[in-house]
């Protein structure tokens, strides 16, 4: 009796068929399709065998590769449901935060973050500092050296984060909770930061263009000074600590100075009168933010170069 | 000091629970720091203290209802947590 015998062997075929067509499909419903196998017997194989395959090279949509309507519906509705959700999440965030506006802030090229690294490290030889325009709105990084970005502050945090946990794995102080604390404290400080230079911007009514993303892009940007220290203090311990300490901090506040005294000191006197606050309150201002870099780089960096 | 995201969020409810505390006609305008008393100034030099009043009473007047939903939450997390 070959007969079943060839049908045995007909549906060992087609099992091996299976993966690779479930492969391609999301979800492949053989649970109708097996009985209809066995049912049809031994002359369908190689017809089955060879039509995913024609499916696959013909490069039709997913609708031609299901047997089943249901299934198909299934994931018609599925992936409209998933279209939806997406819509609603992007619409909710907008509504907190401007997404293109973020965007700006991640335009970057490789170019761009070589110079800027360099700048933040030697900041002295730099001529302009103005933030270039292009009809009333500020140009992207990839374009303009001095616009203020947050892909290197992020990257910049994340590293610290990363060296931290190194430092104190050398030191043998390691432990995954200290990883969480030191993250926690560092991003606790950046806000502590942000939130104080928007106060005093407010109180003292210092009309600038400096909108809250340009302040965290500006006060991350000192994470890059703290790398550079704790990397020059685990390699060449405790005086090139405080040597790359002294270093990086005067190269921060130079930039500092002269990035902030561009938009917070209106440069052209042509408000004159219209000038909302004195001016040495907008010198105090970056004054007192430019000293602050230092102290807390010495406070976030110390406890890692023992 | 170490801080935990959480100890943040502990800061900023107390913080902002001593601003929504003071009272305006009760303390305020016995200082002398209430609001409608300076508040002509259309020129450019608001000043200071002007715009730190007009800072308390906004803030008053805007967390006033979500401080009693975030409150009663840290109220029912401490007792339960500890």
């Amino acid at each position: 009796m070959d007969l079943p015998q060839q049908g045995y062997r007909a549906t060992k075929p087609r099992a091996r068929a299976a993966p690779p067509t479930a492969d391609s499909v999301l979800f492949d419903d053989t649970s109708s399709a097996a009985p209809a196998m066995n049912s049809q017997g031994y002359y369908t194989p190689g017809y089955n065998m060879a039509g995913p395959q024609n499916d696959m090279q013909g490069g039709a949509g997913p609708n031609n590769m299901f047997a089943d309507p249901m299934a198909n519906a299934a994931m018609m509705y599925g992936s409209s449901l998933a279209n939806t959700g997406k819509d609603m999440v992007n619409k909710e965030i907008s509504k907190f935060m401007s997404v293109n506006k973020l965007k700006y802030f991640f335009a970057v090229d490789t170019r761009y973050v070589l110079k800027k690294l360099m700048i933040l490290m030697f900041p002295y030889t730099h001529q302009d500092w103005e933030v270039r325009y292009h009809r009333d709105t500020p140009l992207p990084p990839r374009q303009d050296v001095n616009a203020p970005d947050l892909y290197i502050p992020t990257m910049a945090f994340i590293t610290y984060i990363l060296l931290a946990g190194m430092a104190l794995g050398i030191q043998k102080r390691f432990s995954p909770e200290v990883l969480g604390l030191c993250a926690s404290t560092a991003l606790v400080w950046v806000i502590i930061e942000v939130l104080v230079m928007l106060l005093s911007l407010y109180l003292l009514t210092v009309h600038s263009d400096l909108s809250t993303f340009d302040l965290i892009a500006y006060s991350g940007y000192k994470y890059v000074g703290m790398i550079f220290t704790v990397l020059c203090g685990l390699l060449f311990g405790s005086d090139g600590y405080y040597v790359a300490l002294a270093w990086s901090s005067c190269a921060l506040m130079f930039f500092l100075v002269r990035s902030l005294k561009m938009k917070i000191i209106p440069s052209t006197d042509s408000m004159g009168t219209g000038s909302s606050a004195k001016p040495q309150f907008r010198l105090y201002i970056t004054v007192v933010i430019a000293v602050f870099q230092p102290i807390i780089i010495y406070w976030l960096t110390s406890h890692l170069v023992r | 000091m170490a801080f935990t995201l959480y100890s943040l969020i502990q800061a900023a409810i107390l913080c902002v629970n001593a601003v929504a505390v003071l009272h305006e006609e009760r303390f305020l305008s016995k200082i002398g720091w209430g609001v409608d008393t300076s508040v002509g100034g259309f020129g450019d030099e608001p000043g200071v203290k002007v715009q730190l009043m007009t800072l308390v009473r906004s803030v008053r007047t805007v967390m006033r209802v979500p401080l009693i939903a975030v409150n009663a939450v840290c109220i029912v997390l401490l007792l339960l947590f500890g």
